[in-house]
């Protein structure tokens, strides 16, 4: 009876995922054993895990916009992390009124936010329309923006760092007065929940997923495949420009450099991790999220663990080598045929006795 | 081990997830015949050929093949091939970009001195393809050739391979007449140089003109096996489906076959309309309640045509009217909003989405004719999925199995119900029966001519003409991309359609 009910669970699609990021936590109870107290200072929740939920929020965001693309085009936008950074330019320009340093709002900052958010979206019709209506590989067509994103942001900032020394500014990236979770976290929950209602309550998820496995098919029964491929991109640069505005108001500051660096690669890992195929169709974003929080319960982990910043990737490689792999297809045949030799030897020992 | 068999397969069984898919079946081969492996579709005839090529495993029971004096099991098609079995499959697995010669030779390329020796696997190349008489210039890549060409190539490379067992999976099914006679003058050679040939096809003309001995199986057990000679058509197809077999004849309803029609009938009115370079310039009228059946050889322009009008290709000249109205079609969606529905002739690439469940590729057309903002309640779309799961008698493990586990002919149905779903006026089926087995083409043809009196106007092609015969009120026929006749009443039989076809002399 038990075991019937451990194969139940151990076959769910989302198990691999979230034993795998069980699993990064646990260890820190042999290592880092006060991981998991959670604190409160000046009514603002304090601890490693919630270190863990409030870095991952740019990711978890990312993943969501990402796994959409990757389901319908099969095909990834390399470029999310270059729109963070436009994303943030524009934002903090336009709320310093074009100064390198602010400590005043020269523009209101809901204005600033929005411009930031449509610019995201702009960018990701253009990577659209690259890929879904002139049919450009989504790399190389994302990769245009991959290396031109930055050098627009520079061009921007005047190739400085434009801070906006304004506290309504921070509350993005830190917390609400009197709300003891971090604003980051609750952004991205609502982004998973809206996500999650419109693909619930709308035909969108079975539209991108059949578009993701068939293309002609999906044109002949009246689907828009061009359209919902472009929808997706747009949808991910939306997603690239709200996680630049956190990711900006963290520092509260535009550093074209350095906002969303790599982050394009992380998100790509977030949906594989999540059980995702890379091509493309079926797809779940709770396995993207659940994903991303394990990339950050790693990063923070490693922290935990005192491994300097300049080693941590190598760590994290090897790590996510185990995860990926404990997930692959090739593994999945071995654990199957070793189950079903069990159940045979079982039954000769039965038969024995 | 006999004498003379060159592969014996002994009480074979394998299971798939809630469906005994064989059951302990015996098949032996004996060298130097061709053997038909007959069923219906979910008979078990891919799992068997499957489960002997390695791709699937077997459960029980033991494989014993000619020169290995133990039973073997195949963990892979390579080591079946290393084994001497080779299997051409339907769709051809040739790179088209390479040359003959290349393709030939992939994978086992000649070498000197630790390069590819070109001239030898050109030399080589040639020699094979003369022995066998295909003609083809080695080295000229593969998408010259026509589909028939190309798999007698692929057969050439399997027999190079290994020559005890050879498994042809469906080879004709996209091959004209003429090819398959080819095709079989290619068979008869090899048969007569003791390679054992598994034959799988439907066309039942071709398994009495080629086989010496047919195996039945039936919902994954052995019928039997039978020569040829002793087995007439009737009863091999009564085996097949285990009872008595309908008779297609009288399918039509004869008295309806002088239908009168008036202006107000008219669903489609094309004038003019063509497409350059696939379709030239054609009219063309369909009533309600009407089957129309589309026929010419392979490349005539059917499938072209039918295309042009759903607007799956955009016409570039010509007018085309759907109940009075003119319609020019920018999407597919523009013609379903008519009332269009159109099951494209290549399932597995414009048909089927294949992750997808029954119930979600059911429910697809419908859905995408709402709008993305209308989506049906799961229960709407359970009630329908069953409603046409029973209709249409779809064998599926529920309605949330992945439409690529179905067999080709329940694949088939599924799509019919997506677009029966969509309660259409004009349905056009492009081979709505091709790879499936005669049952579910009798079904098929049944459905057809039961939406026709309900008063669907239908436009039915299949490569089989006593298929359309049997159904048709009307026939167009197709000529290198052109409509050079219809026939109706009295002029709807075999040699009028064969003469028209040909053309005049």
């Amino acid at each position: 009876m038990k075991a019937i009910n451990i194969k139940k669970i151990t076959s769910q699609r989302l198990f691999l995922p979230i034993f795998c990021l069980a699993l990064v936590l646990l260890v820190n109870i042999i290592t880092t054993p006060n991981f998991f107290q959670i604190s409160v200072r000046d009514g603002v929740l304090y601890g490693y895990m919630v270190d863990i939920i409030n870095r991952a929020s740019e990711l978890v965001i990312l993943a969501i916009g990402m796994t959409l693309v990757v389901s319908a085009s099969a095909g990834t936008d390399i470029s999310v992390g270059a729109i963070m950074a436009v994303s943030a330019a524009v934002c903090c320009n336009i709320l310093t009124g074009g100064e390198r340093a602010a400590t005043e709002l020269a523009a209101p900052l809901i204005i600033g936010l929005l411009a930031a958010l449509a610019v995201g979206v702009l960018i990701g019709c253009f990577n659209g329309f690259l890929v879904a209506k002139l049919n450009i590989q989504p790399m190389v067509a994302t990769l245009i923006m991959f290396t031109a994103g930055r050098g627009i942001a520079q061009l921007i900032t005047d190739g400085q760092i434009t801070y906006v020394r304004v506290d309504k500014y921070k509350l993005l990236g830190s917390s609400l007065p009197g709300i003891p979770v971090p604003t980051p976290f609750i952004v991205a929950m609502i982004v998973v929940v809206v996500t999650s209602l419109v693909l619930k309550k709308t035909a969108l998820g079975l539209y991108i997923q059949s578009v993701g496995i068939n293309k002609r098919a999906s044109r002949l029964v009246g689907i828009k495949s061009v359209q919902i491929m472009f929808l997706t991109y747009a949808i991910c640069g939306l997603c690239s420009g709200l996680a630049g505005l956190i990711a900006s108001s963290r520092i509260y500051s535009a550093d074209a450099n350095n906002i969303g660096l790599n982050m394009e690669l992380d998100a790509i890992l977030a949906v594989a991790i999540g059980g995702n195929s890379l091509g493309g169709g079926k797809f779940s974003i709770a396995g993207s999220v659940i994903g991303a929080y394990t990339i950050q319960a790693l990063t923070t982990t490693l922290y935990a663990m005192h491994v300097s910043s300049d080693q941590v990737p190598v760590y994290k490689a090897i790590v996510v080598v185990i995860i990926v792999a404990l997930q692959s297809p090739g593994l999945a045949k071995f654990r199957k045929s070793l189950a079903q030799k069990r159940e045979q030897n079982a039954k000769l020992g039965k038969g024995a006795a | 081990m006999e004498k003379n068999s060159v592969l014996e397969m002994r009480h074979i069984s394998k299971t798939f997830p809630g469906v005994k898919a064989l059951q302990d079946v015996d098949f032996t081969l004996e060298k130097g015949e061709i053997h038909a492996l007959m069923g219906e579709n979910g008979a078990g005839k891919s799992t068997l050929i499957k489960v002997l090529t390695g791709v699937e495993e077997f459960e029980t029971g033991e494989i014993r093949i000619d020169g290995i004096d133990h039973p073997i099991v195949n963990n892979s098609p390579q080591d079946a091939q290393n084994r001497g079995i080779s299997t051409v499959y339907q769709e051809i697995n040739l790179c088209p970009n390479l040359t003959v010669a290349e393709n030939l030779f992939i994978g086992r390329e000649p070498r000197k001195g630790g390069l590819i020796d070109w001239k030898a696997m050109n030399k080589r190349s040639a020699e094979l393809l003369k022995e066998l008489e295909i003609e083809a210039d080695v080295t000229k890549t593969i998408d010259n050739y026509s589909i028939a060409i190309q798999q007698m190539i692929a057969i050439a490379r399997a027999v190079d391979m290994s020559a005890k067992v050879l498994i042809l999976d469906e080879p004709t099914s996209s091959l004209d007449d003429s090819e398959v006679e080819k095709l079989f003058v290619l068979m008869r050679r090899l048969k007569g140089e003791g390679v054992g040939i598994v034959f799988v096809t439907h066309f039942l003309e071709q398994v009495y003109a080629v086989c010496d001995k047919i195996t039945v199986l039936r919902n994954g057990q052995l019928v039997g096996q039978f020569t040829t000679q002793e087995l007439p058509r009737v009863q091999l197809v009564a085996k097949m489906m285990g009872k008595d077999f309908d008779d297609l004849a009288a399918i039509k309803d004869q008295s309806a076959a002088q239908k009168t029609y008036s202006e107000e009938d008219i669903v489609i009115k094309a004038v003019g309309l063509g497409k350059k370079g696939t379709v030239k310039p054609f009219d063309l009228v369909i009533h309600k309640g009407e089957v129309v059946g589309f026929t010419g050889l392979l490349g005539s322009g059917r499938s072209e045509t039918v295309r042009v009008l759903y607007g799956a290709d955009k016409p570039d000249h010509g007018t085309l009217q759907v109940k009075g109205e003119h319609l020019v079609a920018r999407s597919p969606l523009m013609s379903m909003n008519r009332g269009m529905a159109y099951l494209p002739e290549d399932r597995k690439n414009e048909g089927i989405i294949a992750d997808l469940s029954v119930r979600e590729n059911m429910i697809l057309a419908l859905q995408a004719k709402r709008g993305m903002f209308r989506l049906l309640s799961r229960k709407q779309q359970e009630e329908y999925t069953d409603k046409y799961i029973e209709m249409l008698q779809i064998k599926t493990a529920s309605r949330e199995t992945p439409i690529k586990s179905l067999s080709g002919g329940n694949q088939q149905k599924v799509i019919i119900g997506r677009w029966l779903l969509t309660n259409p006026d004009f349905l056009i089926l492009d081979e709505p029966t091709r790879g499936i087995d005669v049952g579910t083409k009798t079904e098929i043809q049944k459905l057809v001519v039961k939406l026709a009196k309900e008063g669907m106007a239908v436009v039915f092609i299949s490569s089989e003409i006593e298929e359309m015969l049997r159904s048709c009120d009307r026939m167009v026929v197709m000529r290198d991309s052109m409509k050079v006749g219809e026939l109706s009443g009295e002029e709807m039989n075999q040699t009028t359609i064969m003469s028209t076809i040909a053309g005049g002399q």
